[in-house]
């Protein structure tokens, strides 16, 4: 049907996997965001920088230990909230009691910093990463072919997301950690340790940004500026679904992600910018985001 | 005031401000254990601040809240209701993002012997029935219920109760006048804020009277008819 428009549908499908692909960087990514200025009330600007720390930190892991691809899968996320725990406990911790505006500027000072030091030692062209033996090669999907390597990164990604979600909206841990954002004052008056909540909150925000980093590594090659390209995208993601929307988050980040993959196939020239559109329109009719309680 | 027994919580000179407003001036007071002790006082009083001061939630404080051998004031805000102690706050603290039945599940335990799910369903069946709706879709009365059932599972035997029957129905004040009593009679001690004076003569052993950020009198349960003059004075009825 879509040959009439002179569109193949291979260039369609091929765009679709490259727009869920995508989406599930944006997804993983902006989930971090919301969950972190959800209960921090710190708009986490480093997030970007700590997803290329995360590819780097596969590519050192393997060129400087040997440690493989699925070794770092476990490692870098664990050595990112660790990170993260220590942000949390030396710097952010002291803001709390002043505006958003500080965190987001000490965050933002954090990633100029750490991908100032990458491109001065790195430069900025990329390093590769090879995918794992065991998920290079095809996988036919009999309407279409997609590298396994990919089919593995949107699995990997949905799994995450929907753990995240069960965590927060259905478990015992998750209804702390949802009073602990609605009413932090009355939580602690009940005996939740809130400010250990936040460590631990930023410390899983972070872990999943370098997990997200782990997975990008074969896809985009590891470089330095790999989180200052993305980090835009992503606060567009959190802001049309809803800032501190866990929900939100998820389903606009692979939404946008197709919506970005489909609009170079119908119109390609609109594709940098598809996402910005969609921002200012869902900003203009619902400020509060698509998935927001609003005020 | 009290025998020479040591009290479970001791109020001494208690100041506290909000800001740079100096609300609480030098409180005293003494509870002892087993006793229900309200704060009575008009609009503006302090009673609510006492109680946030005492939980922690007020953080600018001098003076000493001794409980049991802890003084409260030197603790972490989240440890002060491991000591032992519940609160059911003003605005009953109800969370929207959670269901009844989260909410019910929320505080940690702080001691043994919390009143049991099973049971805290039994006494309040309405709860039980509305277990996965959000929970502040219950009625106010129902809310409150909730914020008192919640506190009951935690094993708390210190309880702070700050006007529970505010703006609602006479059975359900009725309703919870029996639950505090049912609690006294279980040997639970109770600090309550009321405002409404004939609810809180039936249930406490003590008041305390407060205007303007101090304690301004005290009068044991037997005393009401002579000093009910003095009482009318002060809340203003
Ligand atoms: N968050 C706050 N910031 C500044 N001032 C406050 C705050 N909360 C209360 N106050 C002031 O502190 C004083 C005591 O208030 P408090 O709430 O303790 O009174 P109360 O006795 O509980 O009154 P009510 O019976 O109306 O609940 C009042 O003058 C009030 O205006
Ligand atoms: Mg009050």
């Amino acid at each position: 049907m879509f040959e009439a428009l002179g569109i193949s549908p291979y260039q369609l499908y091929g765009q679709l996997v490259l727009g869920l692909i995508n989406g599930s960087f944006y997804a993983l990514l902006s989930l971090g965001l919301a969950v972190i200025f959800g209960l921090l009330n710190v708009i986490n600007f480093a997030h970007g920088a700590l997803y290329m720390l995360g590819a780097f930190g596969a590519y050192f892991a393997l060129t400087l230990f040997g440690i493989n691809y699925w070794g770092a899968l476990i490692l870098v996320p664990i050595g990112m909230a660790l990170i993260g725990v220590f942000i949390e406990r030396t710097m952010l911790k002291r803001l709390y009691q002043l505006d958003h505006l500080y965190g987001l500027l000490l965050t933002f000072g954090l990633a100029l910093i750490l991908e100032g030091a990458f491109r001065h030692y790195y430069g900025s062209s990329g390093m590769p990463y090879a995918a794992p033996k065991e998920l290079q090669g095809p996988l036919n999907l009999g309407f279409m072919v997609l590298p396994l390597y990919r089919a593995w990164v949107i699995i990997v990604s949905l799994v995450l997301c929907f753990s995240t979600w069960f965590l927060i909206e259905r478990t015992r841990l998750g209804a702390v950690l949802r009073a602990s954002t609605e009413n932090p004052i009355l939580a602690q008056a009940f005996g939740i340790n809130v400010p250990l909540l936040l460590t631990l909150t930023y410390a899983g925000g972070v872990a999943l940004a370098g997990i997200a980093g782990v997975l990008a590594a074969p896809i985009y090659q590891v470089n330095p500026a790999m989180g200052s390209n993305l980090i835009i995208v992503i606060f567009a993601v959190v802001v049309v679904g809803g800032m501190g929307s866990i929900l939100g988050a998820i389903v606009t980040g692979y939404a946008l992600g197709i919506l970005e993959g489909l609009t170079k196939v119908f119109y390609p020239p609109a594709s940098a910018i598809v996402i910005f559109a969609v921002m200012a329109i869902v900003l203009l009719v619902r400020p509060a985001g698509l998935f927001g309680r609003g005020e | 005031m009290l025998d020479n027994a040591q009290p479970l919580l001791k109020v001494e000179n208690l100041h506290s401000w909000y800001g740079e407003s100096h609300i609480l001036q030098g409180i005293n007071i003494e509870v002892a254990k087993g006793e229900t002790i309200t704060l009575l006082g008009r609009n503006g009083a302090g009673k609510t601040t006492t109680l946030r001061s005492i939980m922690g939630v007020v953080r600018k404080r001098t003076g000493k809240i001794q409980f049991q051998n802890t003084d409260l004031i030197k603790l972490p805000q989240h440890r002060v209701a491991h000591q032992g102690i519940g609160y059911v706050p003003e605005e009953r603290g109800i969370f929207a993002s959670l269901s009844v039945d989260e909410n019910l599940m929320l505080p940690p335990s702080v001691a043994k012997n919390g009143t049991s799910v099973q049971e805290i369903y039994q006494l309040f069946p309405n709860l039980l029935e509305r277990k996965n709706s959000p929970g502040t879709k219950l009625s106010g009365g129902e809310q409150q219920m909730l914020a008192i059932a919640r506190i009951l599972r935690t094993g708390a035997r210190f309880i702070l109760l700050d006007e529970p029957t505010e703006g609602l129905a006479p059975v359900i004040v009725e309703r919870i006048g029996e639950i505090i009593l049912k609690l006294k009679s279980k040997g639970y001690t109770i600090l309550l804020v009321e405002q409404n004076f004939r609810f809180a003569a039936k249930l406490a052993d003590r008041h305390y009277v407060m205007e303007d950020g101090k304690v301004v009198d005290h009068i044991n349960a037997n005393e009401l008819t002579e000093k009910s003059a003095a009482l009318h004075k002060f809340l203003g009825v």
